[in-house]
């Protein structure tokens, strides 16, 4: 294992401590860890928080700002945050217009967010919880533990978070959080491991010329195990899943969001981009907005996932809305 | 030793000894079919667990659970940390304020944890989760207790069923946890939960069988239950 660190058991505190440095407008905690804007709790607006394991920086930390989540919660890497940790985020964030959590469907970080809910909510918080679920690769979740949440958490929590920026109330939030997890969905790709610091050694092994389809965040597979292909082949058998999964009509507008498993280039990425908007023109579907680069990432994995929003005038409003986190950052 | 507060807490001690002595395993059953974290979690939890028992001497054995419950939720994440979490809690409401624990109170804390695990993961038997040895366990000191067992024969027989129950996992096809995704691929593997489980009550057993019987306090003839292996109140 080739890292820049300084001991595995202390990764998350060390790089929030450099958060910290690099951020003066962000409030950074290390016990229990939690990120917070500096200028909250802001009365009278909606709480957005999310969290989830670290490793996929700038996910969920690296989008908390003006416009966007109000505090996130980092548990280890990989490992879903603890109650604790989402309490006294919600502590230091709660304005008292309510608080909505968004959580990314693996286990752990349900299980957890909603041990907090169930805690905050006794202590009398307004906390409601929705769970993103966009990840095609899981073909029946009626025999697994359900779709994962993947790539797709970045435009709920940027168009959520936009909506309670402008002072939407807790209801119209959570029916918003709910109209983008039913119209987003992703699909992923790993051309190689990525090696977890406490674990010391890559968590799979793929062949020189294998590739894993259909995996989550962690590299955990979906589909197939398969062989490299040129570009255009795989982002075809990445949105073809994805087409089939919504019901798609002639002239619907989309968000066509790229996104590197955090090892691949932005060359590559580009190019993959350029094909997957050149194939959705082929179907009829408006590539109305676009996001290229690492922003939902498995540490140094290399890979990408496609994830496509469908859009409505109300969706692209808060999308384009101004948004100042230290990854995400527009429109003012 | 007796099943008091003290003597729960010093099999809880053990039993982190054991996480950490087993935590490589742990991490690599993990890697297999999940994400390789189980082990190092379950050892974060339980280290702070041990850093906190050390001072509970004069608890009963419930807030002792709720000790380990409460650690365990607030250090390990992932899912291990709220189902064991969950599991100790209810097992300590199941067990009430008694000082000392009986065969029946056992059963009665392990037929609570698969309950509670059961509840917030929504795993059933099959699944291929710490439920397949949890179940297994519980069911195993119920029959037990039924018997008149010693609460260490109780605990011996739900660490054998627990034992067999993780190892029947291992041709099972992962229908919860990140293990769901991997499909067939998941079979072939000892799912890392149910053999947490299993070297918990193999622990716990293990402790136990120092323990007395409730009723039969340490060095002194308090005049307890008559036969050796039927504490007060199984009968009830």
């Amino acid at each position: 294992m080739k890292k820049i660190i300084n001991d595995p058991a202390t990764v998350v505190t060390e790089a929030l401590h450099g958060m910290a440095a690099a951020h003066p407008d962000l409030r950074v905690h290390t016990d229990p860890a939690y990120v917070v804007r500096a200028d909250a709790p802001i009365r009278g607006r909606v709480a957005v928080i999310s969290g989830g394991g670290s490793g996929h920086e700038p996910l969920h930390c690296g989008f908390v700002g003006p416009g966007m989540l109000t505090a996130a919660c980092p548990g280890p890497v990989f490992t879903s945050p603890t109650p604790d940790q989402v309490q006294a985020a919600v502590a230091s964030a709660d304005g008292g217009a309510g608080v909505l959590l968004l959580v990314k469907n693996y286990t752990g970080d349900v299980l957890n967010f909603e041990t907090a809910a169930e805690l905050l909510a006794a202590d009398g918080v307004d906390v409601r919880t929705v769970i993103v679920d966009d990840d095609v690769a899981v073909r029946d979740s009626l025999f697994t533990a359900g779709r994962r949440g993947v790539a797709g958490t970045l435009p709920v929590e940027k168009i959520v978070g936009a909506a309670a920026e402008s002072g939407a109330d807790l209801d119209t939030c959570e029916r918003l959080a709910r109209t983008v997890v039913a119209s987003v969905r992703t699909m992923g790709l790993a051309l190689t491991p990525c090696t977890v610091p406490h674990a010391g050694e890559p968590s799979f092994t793929l062949g020189e010329d294998e590739i894993e389809i259909g995996i989550g965040i962690h590299g955990e597979p979906g589909r197939e195990k398969t062989r490299l292909a040129p570009a255009q082949d795989l982002v075809r058998k990445l949105l073809q899943p994805v087409l089939d999964d919504l019901e798609w009509q002639q002239g619907d507008r989309v968000l066509l969001f790229s996104n590197s498993m955090g090892g691949t280039p932005l060359i590559e990425l580009y190019l993959a981009h350029g094909s997957a908007a050149a194939l959705l023109t082929e179907r009829g579907l408006l590539v109305e907005r676009s996001l290229v680069g690492p922003y939902v990432t498995s540490l140094e994995m290399q890979g990408i996932s496609l994830t496509l929003l469908r859009l409505t005038d109300e969706l692209i409003e808060w999308w384009d809305a101004p948004v100042s986190t230290p990854a995400l950052r527009w429109g003012r | 030793m007796s099943c008091d507060g003290a003597g729960t807490a010093a099999a809880w001690l053990r039993v982190a000894e054991v996480v950490r002595e087993h935590r490589d395993e742990l991490v690599m059953l993990d890697r297999e079919i999940g994400d390789g974290d189980h082990g190092e979690n379950l050892r974060r939890g339980f280290d702070m667990v041990a850093d906190r028992l050390t001072s509970a001497e004069d608890d009963t054995p419930r807030a002792v659970l709720r000790l380990v419950a409460s650690t365990l939720i607030s250090t390990v994440g992932g899912a291990a940390g709220p189902l064991y979490g969950t599991a100790l809690l209810r097992a300590g409401n199941a067990i009430g304020d008694r000082p000392v624990l009986d065969a029946a109170a056992v059963a009665a804390a392990l037929t609570a944890a698969v309950e509670g695990v059961v509840a917030r993961g929504r795993a059933e038997p099959g699944d291929k989760t710490m439920v397949d040895a949890l179940q297994p366990a519980a069911s195993a000191a119920v029959a037990a207790s039924e018997r008149g067992a010693t609460i260490a024969e109780v605990l011996a027989e739900a660490s054998a069923a627990a034992d067999a129950g993780a190892h029947a996992t291992v041709p099972l096809i992962a229908r919860k946890g990140r293990a769901s995704y991997l499909g067939e691929r998941s079979a072939g593997h000892l799912d890392p939960g149910a053999r947490s489980t299993a070297l918990i009550l193999a622990s716990l057993a293990a402790s136990a069988a120092s323990w007395r019987p409730a009723g039969q306090a340490e060095g002194t003839d308090q005049g307890g239950p008559t036969g050796p292996s039927i504490a007060p109140g199984e009968d009830a």
